[in-house]
Formats: structure tokens, sequence, C-alpha cells
């Protein structure tokens, strides 16, 4: 629904060593993206607890996005697999609540995947934008 | 093996007690953690260590003022401590089984006695009951509709109790089958040989075992799935988790009585959700009006993500609700779905580790791609 501006806002959590290098690298090498991400960084996916991505859906944010190392390659050794389990819970509890949980996306970006990420923050917006704004956004009663 | 504890005069309680008082005296246990009549009357958690103090345990009171895991893991986390006989339900040892994964209890010291569970009503529900009819136990009739009518439970029983369909532990060193045969005419017990010697029982032929326990899981087991279809189409439908708990009043109750949410300071409590005030304002500011204490939904979720995996559904979550919400049927029909996810049962064995505490390299190998 781009004809009635909205513009969604997406909240990633970027690991240091692999996603947040490779869009670091996206923009050294000026590839074009969307603007509508906003990058939180912290050292692993797996340092990523649930509660930062519930507080943000939450919140309102229209999309969120765990950004780690590909599984065997996290710098510390096991931090995303811990992650993948802890989405797939995440998603779960969502789900089974009644809420919406295809808002959160968990991708595998390495360092040197610059243009794997700016393609991730396209495919994010442009479903965000088919979605529509998250309804958390003017539910004051959470 | 099985024996068969002599009831006289349809004391089944006696019996039990006679049982107990056969650990403390054979020295198989220093002390028991028992539920207990105090001088007053209410049904409380204790601890005997002089046998002439079991005239006032009481086990079989459909009661549950707490789940005793929490008590049970507190006796036996650390060295040095004694060895201590817990008498529980099941959904107590299950949950004491995930406090162990949860370093917060160690079964090394512990013996555990499993009592076979009818049912328990709530608290004030059952000082009324007992006020009503003094000295008349409740439990004799729980057992017999609980064999002969299971479909028609009494509905003052709590709403997790007419839903729950494990109501005995197998994994015990002692278990009392109160629901093998007529509790009144003898209590079956399955007992280790080694305790079954110590403390001179008759063995007699195995009974029937689970199976005891079939027609009541089935009806159990519709009534649990009648009630996760009913609040699931009010969660998913206008009402939503934001309607359901509507009326929470964050006192936290439910997680201060839930045994698995052992943390002493809870992450709602600390200084993570200390906010400052033009936090506060900030948010009133964006969605233009702003429910307080912030963070409602926030708290139930994130106690799902905390503890669902291992909810065993003891309900105590609404028992200690002030606000009346049905808070355990929400996190077991969530915890259903969940545990079935992770293909993990909570108290089926303390050797099984923490779904998220573990992984697999290849697994879930779609997320993520």
């Amino acid at each position: 629904m781009s004809e009635d501006g909205f513009e969604p806002r997406i909240i990633a959590f970027l690991c240091n060593w692999c996603t947040y290098t490779g869009a670091d690298l996206a923009g050294t090498s000026r590839l074009q993206y969307p603007p509508n991400v906003r990058i939180i960084r912290l050292m692993c996916s797996g340092a990523v607890d649930p509660i930062y991505v519930l507080k943000a859906d939450l919140a309102g944010a229209d999309g969120i996005l765990i950004g780690g190392c590909h599984p065997g390659d996290c710098h510390y050794q096991e931090g995303n697999y811990k992650a993948r389990r802890r989405v797939v819970a995440l998603k779960e509890i969502l789900k089974s609540a009644g809420f919406d949980e295809s808002r959160i996306w968990l991708r595998w970006i390495s360092a040197s995947e610059g243009s794997r990420f700016a393609e991730t923050v396209r495919e994010i917006t442009a479903s965000l934008k088919k979605m529509g704004p998250n309804p958390m956004k003017t539910e004051w009663a959470v | 093996m099985e024996t068969i504890l002599k009831v006289e005069k349809g004391d089944t309680l006696a019996a039990v007690r006679g049982l107990l008082k056969g650990l403390l005296e054979s020295g198989a246990v220093d002390l028991l953690l028992v539920a207990m009549r105090t001088p007053r009357g209410p049904v409380t958690p204790g601890m005997v260590v002089d046998p002439v103090h079991l005239s006032s345990a009481d086990p079989l009171a459909p009661v549950m003022p707490s789940n005793m895991a929490t008590l049970a893991g507190k006796l036996s986390v650390r060295q040095p401590r004694a060895k201590i006989g817990v008498v529980m339900r099941a959904c107590e040892l299950r949950a004491l089984v995930e406090l162990v994964k949860m370093q917060q209890a160690d079964l090394t010291d512990l013996l555990l006695i499993a009592v076979d569970c009818p049912g328990t009503y709530d608290v004030a529900t059952f000082v009324r009951k007992e006020s009503a009819q003094p000295g008349v136990p409740l439990w004799p009739g729980l057992f017999k509709t609980a064999s002969a009518a299971p479909d028609t439970p009494d509905a003052e029983l709590r709403l997790a109790c007419r839903m729950c369909e494990q109501p005995a532990y197998d994994q015990a060193q002692i278990s009392i089958q109160l629901f093998a045969g007529d509790p009144a005419q003898g209590a079956r017990v399955r007992l280790t040989d080694e305790l079954g010697e110590r403390l001179g029982l008759e063995p007699v032929g195995v009974g029937e075992g689970e199976k005891r326990l079939e027609k009541l899981v089935a009806s159990r087991s519709a009534q649990r799935d009648a009630e996760f279809a009913a609040m699931r189409s009010r969660l998913e439908g206008e009402e939503g988790l934001q309607g359901v708990f509507a009326a929470c009043i964050r006192c936290h109750n439910c997680m201060t009585v839930c045994p698995i949410c052992y943390c002493k300071t809870c992450v709602f409590k600390s200084a993570i959700f200390d906010h400052e005030p033009m936090q506060y304002v900030e948010w009133a500011r964006q969605k233009g009006a702003y429910r307080l204490p912030a963070d409602t939904l926030l708290f139930h979720l994130t106690r799902m993500n905390h503890m669902a995996l291992s909810c065993v559904g003891c309900g105590m979550c609404t028992q200690a609700c002030p606000a009346e919400l049905p808070v355990g049927v929400v996190f077991r029909a969530v915890s259903q779905r969940l545990q079935e996810t992770f293909e993990y049962q909570p108290g089926r064995s303390s050797e099984e580790a923490l779904p998220l505490v573990t992984f697999k390299a290849d697994e879930w190998s779609e997320v993520g791609a």
C-alpha cells in the first residue's frame, strides 16, 4: 500500500561479526536498498533476547529482522543455533497466543553478503508494504 | 514390587500415615515433606521429623496451597542436606523434575513419594467445604467420582484439575496408587524392592498399573481439548490476548506461585523495567494514550517465553490471580503447541535437556535460509 505513503519501519538486530558487517559492505559497495531499516548491533544473534523482539513488536514496529552468521559459522560457535531455536519458540508462542508472527524474520547473512543484506531489506519492505502497518501501533492498552 | 496397605474402617489416610511412619522409623529418610493440618485446621506443606506429628499429615486433603516442587527444591538444592521423603502429586513431581534441569533442585537425596490425585479445590473453596462438614474427609467422594463418573466431576474442583490428564506420576520410588481399586478397602502401593523389604511389606501380584487411569485420562483429555478450543477461539478472535488479560492488575502473583518461575528477581522487577519518566511520556505520545502499568502483554508473553516449555499445568497461577483471569488455561494452551513443536514433555525425564538450552546442528534448516 505504498499509494497511501505507508513506509514500514523495520527494527533489525544484527550480529556484529556477520550481518552487521554485511550491511556495512552493502553500504561501501553503494548498493541501493530501502531506507526502512533501523539497525541495532549486538555481538551475536544468540544475544538477541526474545524480549527485545516482543517489545519492538508490541510498540508497533512493522517488521523485525534478526540477522546472524550462517549455522556453523558463529563467531562464538553456538550462538546462532540457540538463536534459531529461540526464534522458532517465539514464533510458536505468538501464533498460539493469537498474534501475527509473520512480522519477525530470521536471516543468516554473512559478512561478505552485502547484496544478500540489501535483498533481504528489499524483500521485507515489500512484504510489509503489502501487510500494512502493525496494528500494535494504535493499540495503547498493551 | 507392589503391595496393598491394609485399610481399617475405610481410613486410608491412616494407612498412608503408617507407610510414612515406616519410612521415618526405618531411617529410609531423615524427614518428610508432606501436606499437614496445622493445629488450627487448614492444610499447608510442612516437614516432619518426629513420627508423632504424622497424625497431622494429610496428603489426601484435596487442596494445593502451593506447588511443593519449589519447597522440595529449596530443601535439596545444595549440600549439606538431609535425606528427605517428599509426598507430592504428579504435577508437583513433574515440576520438580523441571527444576532439577534448571539447577533449582537435586534428586540425589530425595525420596519421591507420588500420590494419585483426584483433583483439588482452590484454598477458599476447600476451607468453606470443610467448615460446612467438619471432620468429613472430602477425598473419598472425589476418588469415587473419578472412577465411576469421570465425565461429571465436581464442578467446584479447580479447572486445572478437571482438565489434568496426568493425575499420577510413575517414576517415583514410591507411588500410592489410590485410583487402583477402592482406596477405602486397601491402598495399592508400588515401590522399589529395597524399600519394600526395609518396611517389611508383603508383595502382591502386579496390578493394572497405568490402566487404572484410562477412563479418567480420556475424560480429562476431552475436557482439556474443549477448554483449549474455547480459549483459542478467544485468543484468535476479536478479544485476543489483550482482551483475555484486560483486567490484569500486574500483581505478579501468577509468576510468584509458578513453580517454574524461580528467578529471585524477575526481569520485570529489575532495573530494566525501571523506566525513565520521559520514556513513559514518549510511549504515550507515540500511541496517543498508554495503559499503565506499562508492558502488561509483554509480561505475559515474556513469561511464556521463559517457562511455557516447562509448564506442567498445575494451575497455581489461576488459583492465585485476584482478577480471576484464566492464566493457566492460556499458558497451557500455548504450552501444548510449544511443547509439541519441540517434542518435549516437562517432567518426563530429568535426563532430557531443556529445549532452549540445547540444539542440533541440522534442525529447522529452512529457518533463516
